[in-house]
Order: C-alpha cells, then sequence, then structure tokens
C-alpha cells in the first residue's frame, strides 16, 4: 500500500511539473492542482500509515485505544486543501481575467512587463 | 441549464443537502463532520441550484451578499475567542457550559467557532461560485 | 499580558472585518486604516519594549503545550520585525490615502492591506513551521488580490507570473513541511531544534533544508529564483508597490535566518550557509547589474530589492554575532530606505507625469523638498555615511573581513559603488537635467492636500533613517541582543518548551 502510495505521489509530481512548464496557462493551473495534492499525498505517506480509528477518546476510557491513526498529518492536509482551494480558485479567476485583457493565454507571448522599455503605468 | 427534472429535484435536494449540511456542522465535534465540511455542503446545494435554475434565482433564493456572511462567519469565529481573553486563560482555550437541555447538551467555544468556519465556507465557496458563473468582478 | 503577543495579528483581522461592510463608505475605511495602523505601531512599540526588558514571549493557542499546540514565540528578532512592519503600515496607510483611487477602495483595498498585514505579523510571530506556511498563504492571497486588483493589463500579466512561482513555491514549502513531519514528528520549530540532532536519516534532513531554501528564496528574490520580482512589482499602484517592496521579500529573509539557525542547527545549516556564500555575491552583483540597464524609476529600484537582499544574505552566512546583528538592522534599514524610495518614486511620477527617467527631469528646481528627501533615502541605501545604511554596511563588511570572506566581502563594496552609480543615476535624470518637456504633470487634477498626504510619509522615514544613522549607539544595542539571543537556540527552546520567559 505505502508502495502505490509512493508511485502515485511520484506520478503526481512528475504530472504538476510537466504541466507546469507547458506554455498554455489552463495547463499552467493544472500543474499547480497537481502538485498541491501530491504535496497533500507525500505528508499523508510520511505520517504512516495505520489502518487505526480515529484518535478519539472512547466513551468511558482513560486514553487512545492502540490501533489509531496519527491525526496530525490529516489536521496538516485538511488545512492545506483549504488553502490550495482558495488559492487555486483565485488562480482560475485570474487566469481568465488576464486571458480576456490580454487576447492570449500563451506565458510566452506575456513579456512586456519584462522587457527593459516597457510602456509607462 | 434546461432540465425540468433537475430544476425540480433540486429544490427538495437543496432544503435536504441544507438539513445535512447542519447534521455534519453539529456532529462536528466529536466524529467526522464539521464546520469545514458543512458549510462545503451547503454551498454545493446552491451551486446545484444555480447549475439547474441559473444564478439570478440562485442568488435570489440564497438572499444574502456572499460576502455578508464571510464577515459574519469570521467576526462569529473571532467571537468565540472572547471567553477566553475575557476569562484572563491562554488564548483560544475553550469554554464549555452544560445548558442541561437534552440532545443539546454542552455547548462551548469550539461550537462557536465551527459556526464561524461554516458561515465563512458558505460565503467564500459561494461568492466564488457566482463570481465565475459572471455577473460580478473578481 | 500575553494578550500583547496576539494583539498584532489580531487588531488588523478585526479591522479588515470590521471595514468589509463599509464597502460604499470609503471615508469610513480610511479612518479605521489609520486609526488602526496607529494603534498598531502602539502595540508593536509595547511589544518591543516588553521583550527587551523581559526577555521572549511566549503563548500556546488553546492552552495546549508547547509541541503539540500552536505557539506563538516573540524573541528579540521577531519583535524588532513587528516593529518595522507597524511603521510601514502606518506610513502605507498615510501613502494610501492620497493615492488610492477610489475604484480600488470600492474593491477592499483596505481590508486586504490589513489582512497583508496579518499575514506579516503571523509569520514573524510564529513558532511553528506549519503555522508558518499557513501565514504565508495569508500574506500571499492577500498580495495577489492586491497586486491585481484594478485589472490593467499590465498588473494582470505581472500578477500572472506572481502568483506562479508563488503557487510553486507553495507546494514545494508543503512537500518540506510533509518530509520534516514524517522524519521528526513534530512541526515546533523549539521542539524541532531538540529533536533533529538526534535523527538518523540525515539525507532526508539535507533534502528538507534545501527545499526549504528554495522556498524562501522564492519569497526572497535570492540569486537564481529573483526573476518574477522585477516583472511584477512595477505593475501596481505605489503604495502597493512600497509596502511589497518593504516588507515581503524581507518576510523570505527572516524565514531562512530563523530556520537556518533555530530548527536548523547541525550540519545541514552549515551547507546552506555555504551555498549561500556563493548566492549572497551573485544576487548583489545581478541585481545592481539589472537596475544599471533600466530606465523605469520602479524596475531601477525592483532591482535593487534583489541586490540588497545579497547583503542580508552574506551576513546569514556568515554566522558570527557581529554578522547576525548586521544582518537585522540591514534587513530593518532596507525595509525603511526601499519604501521610502518607492514612495519618492510616486511623487516623482505625480509631479512629473512618468516613472520614465527619460522623459522626466528638472525637479530639483521645482521640488527641493523631494530632491532633499530623495537625497537622504538614496544615499542611505548606497551606504554613505552618517546615515543607517552606512552603518548597516559597515556592520556587515566588518563581520566578513574578521571571518576571513575576502571575495564576498570585495563583491559587496564593489557592488555598493554600483548602488551609489545607479542612485546618481536616478538624481541626475529626474533632478538635475532639464525637464524635457514630453509629459506633463497630473498635479492639477488632485490638488494640495493629496500631496501633503503622499509627502508625509517620506519625511517620517527619512527621519528614521537619519536617526538610525546619527543615534546608532542604542540601535547597535539592541541588534547585537538581539542577534545573541537569536543565535543562543537553547534559550529560546527553554522559553517555549518550558511555558516561557515569564
Amino acid at each position: 500500500m505505502t508502495l502505490l502510495l509512493a508511485l502515485i505521489t511520484g506520478l503526481f509530481y512528475a504530472a504538476g511539473i510537466y504541466l507546469i512548464l507547458r506554455r498554455s496557462l489552463v495547463k499552467v493551473i493544472f500543474g499547480i492542482m497537481f502538485l498541491g495534492h501530491a504535496a497533500n499525498m507525500l505528508i499523508f505517506s510520511t505520517g504512516r500509515l495505520t489502518k487505526g480509528a480515529p484518535a478519539f477518546v472512547p466513551a468511558g476510557a482513560q486514553a487512545l485505544v492502540e490501533p489509531f491513526a496519527d491525526p496530525l498529518p490529516q489536521a496538516l492536509i485538511l488545512t492545506a486543501i483549504v488553502i490550495g482551494f482558495g488559492l487555486q480558485a483565485f488562480a482560475i479567476v485570474l487566469f481568465r481575467r488576464s486571458f480576456e485583457e490580454l487576447g492570449t493565454d500563451d506565458v510566452d507571448a506575456m513579456r512586456t512587463t519584462d522587457c527593459i522599455e516597457g510602456g509607462d503605468a | 441549464m434546461n432540465s425540468l427534472i433537475l430544476s425540480t429535484s433540486s429544490r427538495y435536494l437543496l432544503v435536504l443537502l441544507q438539513l445535512f449540511s447542519v447534521f455534519l456542522l453539529l456532529r462536528g465535534h466529536n466524529e467526522p463532520g464539521g464546520g469545514f465540511a458543512g458549510g462545503l455542503v451547503a454551498a454545493a446545494a446552491y451551486a446545484l441550484y444555480f447549475i439547474a435554475n441559473g444564478v439570478e434565482e440562485a442568488q435570489r433564493v440564497f438572499r444574502f451578499e456572499p460576502l455578508t456572511v464571510v464577515v459574519a462567519g469570521l467576526g462569529v469565529a473571532l467571537a468565540s475567542t472572547l471567553p477566553s481573553i475575557l476569562g484572563g486563560m491562554e488564548f483560544m482555550q475553550s469554554v464549555w457550559v452544560n445548558t442541561g437541555i437534552p440532545v443539546i447538551g454542552k455547548v462551548g467555544t469550539p461550537l462557536l467557532f465551527d459556526v464561524g468556519v461554516y458561515l465563512l465556507v458558505l460565503g467564500i465557496t459561494l461568492k466564488i461560485v457566482f463570481s465565475l458563473a459572471g455577473e460580478d468582478e473578481p | 499580558m500575553k494578550l500583547l503577543l496576539v494583539l498584532p495579528i489580531l487588531l488588523p483581522l478585526v479591522t479588515a472585518l470590521v471595514m468589509l461592510p463599509f464597502r460604499e463608505h470609503p471615508g469610513v475605511q480610511r479612518g479605521l486604516a489609520l486609526g488602526a495602523s496607529l494603534a498598531q505601531a502602539a502595540v508593536a512599540v509595547a511589544l518591543l519594549a516588553r521583550v527587551y526588558a523581559g526577555g521572549i514571549l511566549t503563548l500556546q493557542a488553546g492552552g495546549w503545550a508547547a509541541p503539540f499546540g500552536i505557539t506563538l514565540v516573540a524573541d528579540l528578532l521577531s519583535a524588532v520585525m513587528v516593529a518595522a512592519t507597524a511603521l510601514i503600515g502606518l506610513t502605507t496607510s498615510i501613502y494610501s490615502l492620497g493615492s488610492i483611487d477610489r475604484e480600488r477602495e470600492r474593491f477592499f483595498f483596505h481590508p486586504l492591506m490589513q489582512l497583508l498585514l496579518v499575514g506579516i505579523n503571523g509569520a514573524f510571530l510564529t513558532g511553528d513551521l506549519f503555522n508558518l506556511y499557513v501565514w504565508f498563504e495569508v500574506m500571499l492571497i492577500s498580495s495577489f488580490v492586491l497586486l491585481a486588483l484594478g485589472g490593467t493589463p499590465r498588473q494582470l500579466e505581472g500578477s500572472v507570473k506572481y502568483v506562479t512561482i508563488n503557487l510553486l513555491s507553495s507546494a514545494i514549502f508543503l512537500s518540506a513541511v510533509g518530509i520534516l513531519y514524517g522524519v521528526a514528528g513534530t512541526l515546533n520549530m523549539a521542539d524541532l531544534s531538540a529533536r533533529l540532532p538526534m535523527i538518523e536519516q540525515r539525507n532526508l534532513l539535507s533534502v528538507v533544508a534545501v527545499l526549504l531554501l528554495v522556498t524562501f528564496g522564492v519569497k526572497a528574490a535570492i540569486f537564481p529564483l529573483f526573476f518574477w520580482l522585477p516583472a511584477s512589482y512595477h505593475t501596481p499602484p505605489v503604495a502597493v508597490s512600497a509596502i511589497f517592496a518593504g516588507l515581503l521579500t524581507k518576510v523570505g529573509v527572516y524565514a531562512i535566518m530563523r530556520v537556518f539557525t533555530t530548527v536548523f542547527t547541525g550540519a545541514e545549516s552549515e551547507a546552506i550557509f555555504r551555498i549561500l556564500l556563493w548566492v549572497a555575491p551573485l544576487t548583489m552583483i545581478v541585481g545592481v547589474l539589472g537596475a544599471a540597464a533600466q530606465y523605469d524609476l520602479r524596475k531601477l529600484l525592483s532591482f535593487h530589492i534583489v541586490s540588497q537582499i545579497g547583503y542580508m544574505l552574506f551576513a546569514i552566512a556568515i554566522q558570527s554575532p557581529l554578522a547576525i546583528a548586521g544582518g537585522l538592522f540591514y534587513i530593518v534599514h532596507n525595509i525603511v530606505a526601499k519604501t521610502s524610495l518607492f514612495y519618492i518614486s510616486g511623487i516623482i511620477r505625480e509631479k512629473s507625469g512618468a516613472f520614465q527617467l527619460k522623459k522626466i527631469g528638472g525637479l530639483y528646481s521645482t521640488e527641493p523638498l523631494l530632491a532633499a528627501l530623495f537625497l537622504v533615502s538614496a544615499l542611505a541605501l548606497a551606504g554613505i555615511p552618517p546615515l543607517s545604511g552606512f552603518w548597516a554596511k559597515l556592520m556587515v563588511i566588518r563581520a566578513g573581513l574578521e571571518s576571513g570572506h575576502y571575495f564576498v566581502t570585495a563583491a559587496a563594496l564593489t557592488v555598493s559603488l554600483l548602488t551609489l552609480f545607479s542612485m546618481i543615476k536616478i538624481w541626475n535624470e529626474a533632478f538635475w537635467k532639464d525637464d524635457p518637456g514630453v509629459v506633463s504633470a497630473t498635479e492639477e487634477v488632485h490638488g494640495n492636500g493629496r500631496t501633503a498626504l503622499l509627502y508625509l510619509p517620506v519625511v517620517m522615514l527619512c527621519g528614521v533613517i537619519l536617526f538610525f544613522g546619527l543615534s546608532f549607539e542604542p540601535v547597535y544595542e539592541l541588534s547585537a541582543r538581539a542577534a545573541a539571543q537569536l543565535l543562543d537556540v537553547g534559550s529560546y527552546r527553554n522559553a517555549v518548551l518550558r511555558g516561557g520567559g515569564l
């Protein structure tokens, strides 16, 4: 199971990096999403895979009952998903707006802010 | 989209999903669920309604400006820190009150915080959905 | 009064919240922005005084003890950075009153600015690596919106570059945090610094260290990772450019300083410092050479941000107490001088109608006060005595010579000279030569009340520069103590893990 998860994580990283290197902004945003998911999977697998109960102390007991799953990676991933969700939603809106304004989604065509003699704002 | 089946069923699903989202919110402290999941389900209910009936209709049914809901959510979440500040405890330490009412039982600041998260997620998600639907600037 | 530690985060957050309903009442928002910034300055000074007198201050959120809960920690380094943030927040809120248009105010300019300050202060005060990630994201999302706000094509293009590189660096940060948690089982900085020496998987730790360096390097715009900065910082309104230029890259530098002195203490951070000794001179040189080619005022200044980051990296890489003290003072000095220069670029645009140096001129005769203020800020940046930059450079260069890094020190001195050349170029083009009369001033449109609001923050910052320069003794004292405290990791660990300095 761990091996499978590791392979999938690696695949996600590879796909993310490949897509983020493409010239189309649509592919870039997909690449960013893949990278975010890859990082989440990485946290999930480095937190050790245990088939355990949730880390809640059962009613009447004084301590956790083994085996229990480490709740921290789950909390980290949840937070990261929330943050990633917000950032990616913003990025999609921004990329759409810039496509409308600039008339292109090709990152190679976006070079006016890099040129020395850019227009005056 | 113009589907009679979807638009009829979405009316009932809206109510059901909202009920489910409140259920998720309330069981969140000790079981899987919570404010974030609940808020997302509630937002998904309105998103479904928007897909079936259009943006204007969805906004009319939602009644509030999404950003007002965001403000309310943040306000409630921040208010949940007040008892700890006023009581001179560590910041954000939870305070529980036993109401004695059956079913509801103990009520505390974590629940208040969760309600804040619920409203915040609902508001932000709907803001994004409505913006992407094209009536509003980002 | 542990509340003092949350107030720098809580105060702007509550302010932003209160502002949101007043979308159609910019007057209320402006008043709130100004009031909140003043209150924040008071809080920051109180926090600094408290930490200076009473040692490291800690707060365990929710009452959960240190390695389990989220800890907020203020040592002198954090407190100084929070104070600098408050100063820039205050001056920027004054400056934006005179320069931000109604339309941007309707689209939540003021609340976003407060939210940006929430993120920055949170990043400075947190004692937990994952929490640092969260504050980075808070800072990023508000900076994204601030950068794109207004939606001119140039702004959108700059934002696309800025957003993409920062989302990438966030993913790298998250991966590093994930691996670190898998290796060490904790993310509390104090706890990590205690546990890392005992970890056997050193190769994984090296990977984490390099990933973190890349992440923070993107934020700080260090040598191979800086291209986004000159491509985006010159597109938004000046008030936004200025606060970005002053603070955002320094958060990256702060993170490098904190993580590689407090969290990593062994062979990993030494390897990172060896890398930084190469990166630092390259950052300085490439930045200053990039600036030499530019004739757009704000692009030129943007390249200088990159160049100045090199000095701070050099100071961090040396790691002697003098170097750290010098690096800390350099950060504060640079925040002040750089922000002041960006404000001035806005006034130049206001008075002469362009950012393009070739299109403007003659400001020395029409705006003598502006010329004087520019000289103070520019010479401080170049490091001319008796201004703040001289002492900052003196400390860093002295530390460089003492530790025997002659090559990098020589590079630092050469770059100083080139910085002076750049500043003289601006002086010649904008102030000294005659106005070519290509563009006309925009002043008539706005009137004089606004101009005073633009000048006031610059006067305040130049006052700070002069104060640093002329009464250097207490400032040196403070930086030296902050450096000693930063290098004494044991006391940081004790303060956090045993409930703390009070």
